[in-house]
């Protein structure tokens, strides 16, 4: 693996090992010496042309915690109108010696040109890309589902296991959501079945190849499907006023038809889980009831994120790298 | 004009029976045993066992950029890879800066295309002024002017307005004149990236669906008929645009259609790379449309194949998808792919070849001195090709300014060996006829065999 | 983890014997009775195998020093640690997954820590060892018990307790087969293969 763009790059055997390297760079962060001594003399470089604080933070955590070096490149506000700007800024990270570089952009693809056009030599990491793909957010996700759902208290030695037999119900804007794509990719991967739920008008077009169930009905999927996990996406308000008047008629009709409430809350089996990728527009597509139930594993999923964003550092960044041949020849 | 006679020894007009062919004072002088009697010692012999000749190729829908974007083509740079893609008249289209939309602007490159000598230039006139889609461009004057203008088009943008694309078809009767329509629902394309479908949906890019064309098409064929003026539709690209042409055709409603080798040949799976050279407008479809677009060039629904050739400099496309550029050059790439999606498969004969890509280009356009027959006494507009050569593309040393060819790497069927302009080779033994010791390679080509 | 245990099983050019069955649980036993003596007793004592191989050994000394002090609990005094992460190499080497670090539910404060390993070769997984102790508390003292101690080294390291001195070629093999991993005890040598 040189590079993380897209969940559907990862192989059933790849994915799991980076869970299982997540589970191993977990245990660390219990520990009072949180910093290992792993990526000393690697950088990393956080490119940022969207603003996406927590998910730069989570990055910037994982790699200092393995003692990397981190610049963080916002580039929101100078002008990527011109996509010469991003070849560019690559040629000036490449100049930099970024042995890795994290990508935030609003452009889908943009972290594959990075990868591809031989723009800079190190290791590309796809942080959210336009409605494309956030493969981190999906493995965190993944890792998430298996901690509690997977073996019998949810602590039990979970290493090499996929999600085999487990039901996710992914719910909301799933036409501009990067975190849907990736997830239903992966999920896939590692067995999981998937049931995507939104209204029509969020819904893509050409969903039927994507290998999931696709539903415009959240009560019957709750109550008939019976999820392992629930997954809430965000649903921007903005979206209502789009061309057309937007994808949905109010905020209030699409909480009442897609929102999670304390209601839709009891309807679930006792061990199903919550998440939300955040940020959260409480009372929109998910209640306080619901986002501060027990059951609801939304702020692991942050801490959860560090791990696995360590881990696929570590993987990507610990061996051998073409820039260390490069210098060693 | 020059007086070099050439005899084109064992040619097959449009690939049938071979015989010899004298051209002279600008026509064709001879055709079959008195050719070389005609031809006396003082002729260019040209040995053309195996190839085939055809009229000189007419595209109806070509950018040269100039004025305005010379950083991307001139109408010297356009109009020789024109030649050398077996062209001897081109439609400018209108998108400048300044728009072609007044006498001035279409009499000036109109002269520049004069002047350059590769082929001819007919200028394309803009439907509305500055292609705001607001207000009519004086296209009486346009048509009255040097360049002597009879296509309008807002290409690039469409005319989305159904009053302003009324009062079009309507005006242009007035001088035979035709409307070719870029036909794009503005507000089903916002932000559009490619085709909406499986891929689209896949790789996160913004949809632009089949039905945004086929809507536009569908209103414009009964403003036609409503109107009983003719339309010309661009770059048909979808399954159900080639059905609503069909059943308008049937109707007995005036309407041509045109594709592009593109959208003959390729489709959306290549947007999965992100490589904005496959990134154009209308977006590439799928093989479904591919076979549907094939189909219809076949039974003559569409009338022909026009180029969209469309430069753009090397930083307009190498970027993030969604900043890059739409559009691909196609002039030097044209005839290859027709050759091989529909001559090769044998969809097509090179009868067929002529009437898409020079006659009925050329009657749509008005243009009365080109897709002529090649027959004694027609001007000498030409094109030799070897149906046999393969070459492959090499985008940077292709004779357009720009490098944005989709098919760089790809190998092609068939090149032109050589085309004449009024009895003038503008390209001969498939070198631009611009270099006095003739010892340039034909630009963009390596031979494989 | 250590040098020279990498090479498929049942390669069989120019393999010697050099510690069998009885020789192996001979030198355990004997090491276990160093650490006791050593530590008086093994109150204080908490070993902490190197995977992959060190882990086993440490199950097996942790056995030994429970025979002798029944008083002992194994799970107690036994421990695992993974010291991928503080690695010199890795820069240098395909990527290598990282195994699991277990500590006894005591801890590691103020014990004495024994690090087991299978060979003692350059001395950097020790090195790294110890670096990955200091980052989990602070033990007493650290000892290092190895199975085999072939030499070579690169850095001022010893062993506190030997099961076998073997001088080798640094050209040479050594492999440890032990019984929990590779199905049978065995520790061998291999001539340098062209």
């Amino acid at each position: 693996m040189k590079h993380l763009l897209s969940a559907a790059d990862l192989d059933r055997s790849e994915a799991i090992e980076i869970l299982d390297t997540a589970a191993q760079m977990a245990a660390t962060q219990s520990r009072e010496i949180k910093k290992l001594p792993t990526l000393r003399g690697r950088t990393v470089v956080n490119l940022f042309f969207e603003d996406s604080t927590r998910t730069r933070i989570s990055f910037e955590t994982a790699a200092k915690r393995l003692s990397a070096d981190v610049i963080n490149f916002s580039a929101k506000g100078s002008s990527v109108s011109k996509g010469e700007s991003l070849k560019d800024t690559a040629l000036t990270l490449q100049a930099m010696g970024a042995d890795a570089v994290v990508i935030r952009h609003q452009s889908s693809g943009a972290p594959h040109t990075l990868a591809y056009a031989g723009w800079t030599s190190g290791a590309v990491i796809n942080a959210g890309d336009g409605t494309h793909q956030h493969p981190t957010q999906a493995l965190l996700d993944a890792f998430t589902i298996r901690r509690h759902l997977v073996g019998d208290s949810g602590r039990a030695d979970v290493a090499g296991r996929d999600l085999a037999g487990l039901h996710v119900a992914i719910v909301g804007d799933v036409l501009h959501s990067r975190v849907a794509r990736s997830n239903v990719q992966l999920l896939h991967t590692l067995g999981a079945r998937v049931t995507l739920v939104a209204p029509p008008t969020l819904v893509p077009v050409g969903v039927g190849s994507w290998g999931a169930d696709v539903s415009y009905h959240l009560d019957e999927v709750l109550t008939e499907g019976r999820p392992d996990a629930v997954m809430m996406l965000r649903v921007q308000r903005e979206r209502m006023s789009m061309a057309g008047g937007g994808f949905f008629p109010s905020p209030l009709e699409y909480t009442r038809g897609y929102g999670l409430d304390a209601r839709r809350l009891a309807a679930l089996p006792d061990h199903t889980i919550v998440m939300h990728p955040g940020p959260m527009n409480r009372g929109l597509e998910i209640s306080a009831d619901a986002a501060d139930s027990p059951r609801a594993v939304i702020v692991e999923q942050v801490s959860n994120g560090v791990a696995v964003r360590m881990a696929v550092l570590y993987l990507l960044l610990a061996g051998e790298t073409t820039n260390m041949k490069a210098v060693g020849e | 004009m020059t007086t070099t006679k050439y005899l084109l020894r064992a040619v097959a007009p449009l690939g049938g029976e071979r015989v010899d062919v004298l051209i002279a004072d600008g026509v064709v002088a001879a055709i079959g045993a008195d050719a070389g009697t005609l031809a006396g010692s003082d002729a260019t012999v040209v040995e053309s066992a195996g190839l085939v000749l055809l009229p000189g190729l007419v595209d109806l829908h070509t950018h040269l950029r100039e004025p305005g974007r010379e950083d991307a083509e001139t109408v010297l740079s356009g109009t020789r890879a024109a030649a050398l893609g077996g062209f001897t008249a081109v439609h400018a289209m209108a998108n400048t800066t300044p728009v072609q939309d007044s006498a001035g602007v279409v009499e000036q490159v109109w002269r520049l295309g004069r002047d350059a000598g590769w082929v001819d230039v007919h200028p394309v006139g803009a439907v509305s002024v500055g292609l705001a889609g607001e207000h009519l461009a004086e296209l009486g004057a346009m048509a009255g002017s040097a360049a002597h203008v009879r296509v309008f088009s807002d290409d690039g943008k469409c005319v989305h307005d159904p009053v302003l694309m009324r009062r079009a078809l309507e005006y242009v009767k007035a001088f035979g004149g035709v409307v070719a329509q870029h036909a794009q629902e503005p507000r089903l394309t916002e932000n559009a990236q490619m085709h909406e479908g499986v891929v689209s949906g896949e790789i996160g890019l913004a949809g632009w669906p089949s039905v945004a064309e086929e809507a536009i098409i569908a209103r414009d064929v009964l403003l036609a008929e409503h109107v009983g003026s003719r339309l010309h539709v661009c770059h048909v690209s979808t399954a159900g645009s080639v059905e609503i042409v069909r059943s308008a055709k049937s109707r007995g409603i005036d309407v041509t259609a045109e594709v592009t080798p593109h959208h003959l040949a390729l489709t959306d799976e290549l947007a999965r790379g992100y490589d904005p050279v496959f990134k154009v407008n209308p977006p590439l479809r799928t093989a479904a449309d591919v076979e549907a677009v094939r189909t219809g060039l076949a039974d003559g629904t569409i009338d022909i194949v026009a180029t969209d050739h469309a430069p753009h400099p090397r930083e307009d496309k190498d970027s993030e998808w969604s900043a890059a550029a739409f559009g691909m050059t196609g002039l030097e790439t044209a005839l290859s792919v027709v050759q091989e999606a529909m001559v090769d498969t044998g969809r097509m004969t090179w009868a067929d070849v002529a009437r898409v890509l020079s006659s009925t280009p050329a009657a749509i356009g008005q243009v009365s001195d080109q897709g002529r027959p090649i027959a004694v006494g027609e001007p000498a507009n030409l094109t030799l090709v070897d149906p046999a050569a393969r070459w492959v593309v090499v985008p940077h040393e292709q004779a357009t300014a720009s490098d944005n060819s989709p098919f760089g790497g790809r190998e092609m069927h068939g090149r032109v060996v050589a085309t004449f302009l009024r009895g003038r080779a503008t390209v001969l033994d498939g070198l631009a006829q611009d270099d006095a010791d003739g010892s340039r390679r034909a630009a963009g080509r390596t031979e494989t065999h | 983890m250590s040098s020279g245990t990498g090479a498929p099983a049942g390669g069989a050019h120019d393999e010697t014997l050099v510690l069998g069955v009885p020789e192996i649980a001979r030198a355990l036993t004997r090491i276990a009775h160093e650490v006791l003596e050593r530590n008086r007793g093994a109150a204080d004592v908490v070993l902490l195998g190197i995977p992959t191989r060190g882990l086993p050994l440490a199950r097996r000394l942790a056995a030994r020093l429970a025979e002798v002090e029944p008083a002992l609990d194994v799970d107690a005094l036994l421990g695992s640690l993974d010291v991928t992460m503080y690695r010199d190499d890795l820069a240098h080497h395909p990527t290598r997954s990282i195994g699991a670090t277990h500590l006894p539910p005591g801890g590691i404060d103020g014990k004495v820590v024994v690090l087991v390993d299978d060979v003692l070769y350059s001395g950097r997984t020790i090195r790294a060892a110890l670096d990955a102790i200091s980052d989990l508390g602070r033990p007493r003292g650290v000892q290092l018990a190895v199975l085999v101690d072939r030499g070579h080294r690169e850095l001022p390291i010893r062993p506190d307790f030997v099961g076998k001195n073997l001088p080798t070629a640094a050209a040479e093999r050594v492999r440890v087969l032990l019984d929990e991993i590779d199905g049978r005890d065995a520790v061998l040598i291999e001539g340098a293969v062209l």
